[in-house]
This record gives structure tokens, C-alpha cells and sequence, in this order.
């Protein structure tokens, strides 16, 4: 079972959340004019790496609101919790 | 190869069975093979005992990071049925059911495929529509399927309990006679052994740390045991795909995540066809040696950690026991995990890559196991004529950009 740091509610139950997936994906500018491959890429093509990852939350069973974590894929250990407006942190001593 | 049959059985009885032969040899790595596959579980066997036997080409290793089998094929729930909406899905499902349906002859071994039947449950009466539509869609294309009423979900499977008391009453069910199980240790041994026998390398314990590019075009591997040069290379690593592509240098539409399934303590033959439900998510069987084989869902979040929620757990356990009253005392013998990797569209990618020589098979999410000889067999289509089958054309890479999605969301047992 994970515990989740709510930066609100404090570390509650992973039943109570909602993983929003891969953090900082950017909508494209020019939807116009952008081809095919740059929406594919948007759309569909993730990260998903084997380490440090940057991710989205959602506190749905409790204050509802989002926020974004730290976490490593291998251990899940979380290593930060940040606001959705930031940038991601630097983790010391691990790159991403 | 050493051919096993009830005479051989005798023949080493006699010997008190002290002189079977290993049924795969452990070679070094050669500096260089016409094709390497990597990823040892069964659908990249399957990949190298197809290129030996359908395309000649037998100057193949198979390299491991550890051992046979020890992923996501020793970790599933040996579910098999080709029952898919799409005619791609159709097509490619039932070429690996025919396949199956041979397969212990074939390969002199014993996979332990057993066709007793697989219900898929329908709840409410979406869920009665949706397998009705799905019923009729197999039938076109021909795939064995039927839609029974709850009287005879009750007759197929007397264990289930259908009364309208429950909190989503069982309304009827898909059935799938042809579908069934098989022994997933035995398909990755007599994959490798029939390889082995027509001179493939298995090399284990040999981890891919690089992938070796002279421009566009892929030259070879490193590894943890040093170099190996090739001009075609196999990529079928079930819950790495990422991670290699990344080596490669192209991402994929790929989320890895959990999914984990348990045992039961062994107890007589109760259950004698395998039962899925995907509204209160359970799915189940029982194996040869008595135990319930349970699936159980996937952790929402990204992860390779090879374990999952304890609460993931808890909700399949509900269900089942909902659905099984009798098996509400039974311990709980083992649980594990195995790390899945999920497309967006819930079917598998095999084909080409943006790098020349370089084939992925991957993205079977959490039901790869049923399609294991035919996607090892269009798999070595692909490489063997560097052009895809016509099974797996629809399931390139560039359907992400053109759009043409194969969406088997609802014939995926566990929601991705």
C-alpha cells in the first residue's frame, strides 16, 4: 500500500487518489499547422522511465485537488511533492 | 534433441533417470549472429524457434537478463482465447489459438493446453450488449463464441452463484469453448528446447545494456556479456519496452504498470472452466495441481517495481468471493506482480522501429500470454522478410500517427 503526501491532508491512503500520469506535457502550439507525428507525439508517446519520475495526483476522495510528486519506479519511494505551477525540483544526487 | 515419448520415459526409468539430457544447451555468445532476439520469455522463443523452422534462419541468439521465463511469462494467469472485438484482433488471436491448438506435438512437449471453456460475465445490460456484440463479431470472423442466459452460465459453471440477491447479479455470459489454459513454464521450455534443437543459442543471465547503431541502421548489442554484433535485432522485453526503446533512441506509447495474480492453497477439482469478469473485475481457474489461479488488476500509477497494492488485491478478492461463496474460506497460498507494459489502444505493437534492422514486439499489456506462439510466429515474419505479416501489419508502430486504433479496451479482461 502507498502513502501519498497530499501537501493539504497530509500522507492518506492510495485508494483515495487518483494517478494522473506523466506530468509537465505540454499542448502544442499550432494545432493548425502541426503535423500528424507532433500530435502522435503528444498524444500517445510517453516517457515512462525505470528511475525518477515526474508525475500528477489528485486527492479525489479527499480535497480534491491536484498537485504533482517525485516518485522512483523501481522502489516507489516519493521523493518530493510539489505544487501544480512549479517547476520540477532537482532530486540531489539522482538526474533524471 | 532427445525426443520424449513413453518409451524414453521407460528407457530412463530403467536407468533410474540419471541419464536425461538437458534439454537446452548454455552457450557462449558468438561476436556476431545473423538475428538476436532479446527477451527470453515466450513470445521471444517462439520468435527464434519460428525463424529456425518456417524461415531457415538458425543463426539466432536468444538473450535473457535472467532467466527463462522468469517475467511475465511465468507470472500470468495462463488464460487462452482468441474472443477479440476487431477483425485485426480476430485475425491475429485466432492465428495463435490454431497455433496452440497443435502446439505440445509440435514441439515433443507437453504445454498442458487444456480447452475447457473461458465465461466472460455480464452484469447489467451494457455489459450483456456489449458481449453480444462481440459474440456476433467472432462469429463473422469465424472464431467459435456463444451467448448464454444466467440458467445456462449456472449450468456451464454450477459453482457460480447467479442469484439476483448479489450486488451485480450475473445476466449471462460469453463462452468460448476452444478457449482454456496451458502451463506457462512448459511453453517457454518446449520453445526453447525445439529452438535449441535446430541451433539456436539461449544465452541467459546476459543483460542488454546498449544497442549499437551505425546511423539509422542497428549493428549489434551490448551486453553484460560483452558485445554481440547483428543486423537484425528482436526486441520482445514485456515490461522494458521503454527502457530499450530509450536505448535506441525513440519513445513508444508505452505505460508500464503492475498487475499481479495469487494462488490459492491446492484443493480437489472444484472449478473445471475458467470464469472472467471485467465489471467486478475477477478472473479465475484452477490449475492441474489444485490451486485457484486468481487475476487480479493493475496499480493506476507507473511502476516497475514487480509488486502491487495490497488494496488491488482486496477488490479481486471481493469479487471473487462474491461470485464464489464457496471459496470465502480458502487461504491464499502466493501473490506476485509482473510489470505489464499498457498501449493506449490496449493492443500490441510488433513491427518495424524508426531504426533499420531494429523489430519491437511489444505492448501486449495484460493479456500477452494467449497470443504467444502467433506472435512469435508473425514476429519472425517480420524480421525473417523485413516486411510484416499481414496479421500484424495493423499492429505497427505509425497507427499512433495515423489514427487507425485497434481499441480492445472492452475484450481486455483487465481494465488498463
Amino acid at each position: 500500500m502507498l502513502l501519498i503526501p497530499c501537501p493539504w491532508c497530509g500522507e492518506r491512503d492510495v485508494h483515495e487518489f487518483h494517478c494522473g500520469g506523466e506530468a509537465h506535457i505540454t499542448r502544442p502550439a499550432g494545432a493548425d499547422t502541426i503535423d500528424d507525428a507532433a500530435w502522435a507525439d503528444y498524444l500517445f508517446m510517453r516517457q515512462n522511465p525505470k528511475g525518477l519520475y515526474y508525475e500528477r495526483w489528485n486527492h479525489a476522495h479527499g480535497c480534491r485537488k491536484w498537485f504533482h510528486v517525485v516518485r522512483d519506479t523501481v522502489s516507489d519511494q516519493i521523493l518530493a511533492v510539489y505544487q501544480m505551477d512549479e517547476a520540477p525540483p532537482d532530486i540531489p544526487g539522482r538526474s533524471s | 534433441m532427445q525426443k520424449y515419448s513413453i518409451f524414453s520415459l521407460a528407457r530412463n526409468a530403467l536407468s533410474r533417470h540419471e541419464n536425461w539430457r538437458e534439454a537446452w544447451r548454455s552457450p557462449e555468445p558468438k561476436p556476431e549472429y545473423d538475428v538476436v532476439i532479446v527477451g527470453g520469455g515466450g513470445h521471444g522463443l517462439a520468435t527464434a524457434y519460428y525463424l529456425a523452422k518456417e524461415h531457415g534462419i538458425t543463426n539466432v541468439a536468444v538473450v535473457e537478463k535472467g532467466w527463462l521465463g522468469g517475467g511475465n511469462t511465468g507470472r500470468n494467469t495462463t488464460i487462452v482465447r482468441s474472443n477479440y472485438l476487431w477483425d485485426e484482433s480476430a485475425g491475429l488471436y485466432e492465428h495463435s489459438l490454431k497455433l496452440w491448438e497443435g502446439l505440445s506435438q509440435k514441439l515433443n512437449f507437453n504445454v498442458m493446453f487444456s480447452q475447457r471453456g473461458v465465461l466472460n460475465l455480464a452484469h447489467n445490460l451494457h455489459d450483456l450488449r456489449e458481449l453480444s456484440r462481440r459474440v456476433n463479431a467472432n462469429r463473422l470472423n469465424g472464431i467459435d463464441s456463444e451467448i448464454l442466459d444466467a440458467q445456462g452460465v449456472k449450468d456451464f459453471c454450477p459453482l457460480i452463484d447467479t442469484s439476483l440477491t448479489l450486488r451485480y447479479p450475473v445476466l449471462g455470459a460469453s463462452l468460448q469453448r476452444r478457449g482454456g489454459v496451458a502451463r506457462h513454464d512448459a511453453v517457454a521450455w518446449g520453445f526453447a528446447r525445439a529452438a535449441d534443437a535446430l541451433g539456436v543459442d539461449i544465452i541467459q543471465n546476459c543483460e542488454v545494456t546498449g544497442i549499437l547503431r551505425d546511423g539509422d541502421a542497428v549493428q549489434g548489442l551490448e551486453t553484460s556479456r560483452g558485445t554481440i554484433k547483428a543486423n537484425k535485432v528482436g526486441v520482445v522485453v514485456a515490461g522494458h519496452c521503454s527502457v530499450l526503446a530509450n536505448m535506441a533512441g525513440f519513445r513508444l506509447p508505452i505505460e508500464s504498470h503492475p498487475l499481479q495474480a495469487l494462488v490459492s492453497e491446492p484443493v480437489k477439482p472444484v472449478l473445471d472452466c475458467v470464469v472472467m469478469s471485467n465489471a467486478v473485475h475477477a478472473y479465475i481457474s484452477q490449475s492441474d495441481k489444485g490451486e485457484l489461479v486468481i487475476g487480479a488488476g493493475i496499480d493506476s500509477y507507473v511502476s516497475y517495481s514487480q509488486r502491487g497494492g495490497f488494496d488491488v488485491v482486496e477488490d479481486t478478492l471481493h469479487a471473487v468471493v462474491e461470485l464464489f461463496p464457496m471459496f470465502s474460506r480458502m487461504r491464499m497460498l502466493r501473490q506476485w506482480g509482473g510489470i505489464v507494459d499498457v498501449c493506449p489502444d490496449a493492443s500490441p505493437i510488433i513491427g518495424k522501429t524508426p531504426v533499420q534492422g531494429l523489430y519491437f514486439n511489444c505492448g501486449w499489456g495484460t493479456g500477452g500470454f494467449k497470443a504467444t506462439p502467433g506472435s512469435g510466429n508473425v514476429f519472425a515474419h517480420t524480421i525473417a522478410r523485413d516486411e510484416p505479416h499481414p496479421l500484424n501489419a495493423p499492429f505497427a508502430l505509425d497507427r499512433f500517427t495515423s489514427g487507425a486504433l485497434i481499441d480492445e479496451h472492452g475484450a481486455a479482461a483487465v481494465a488498463h
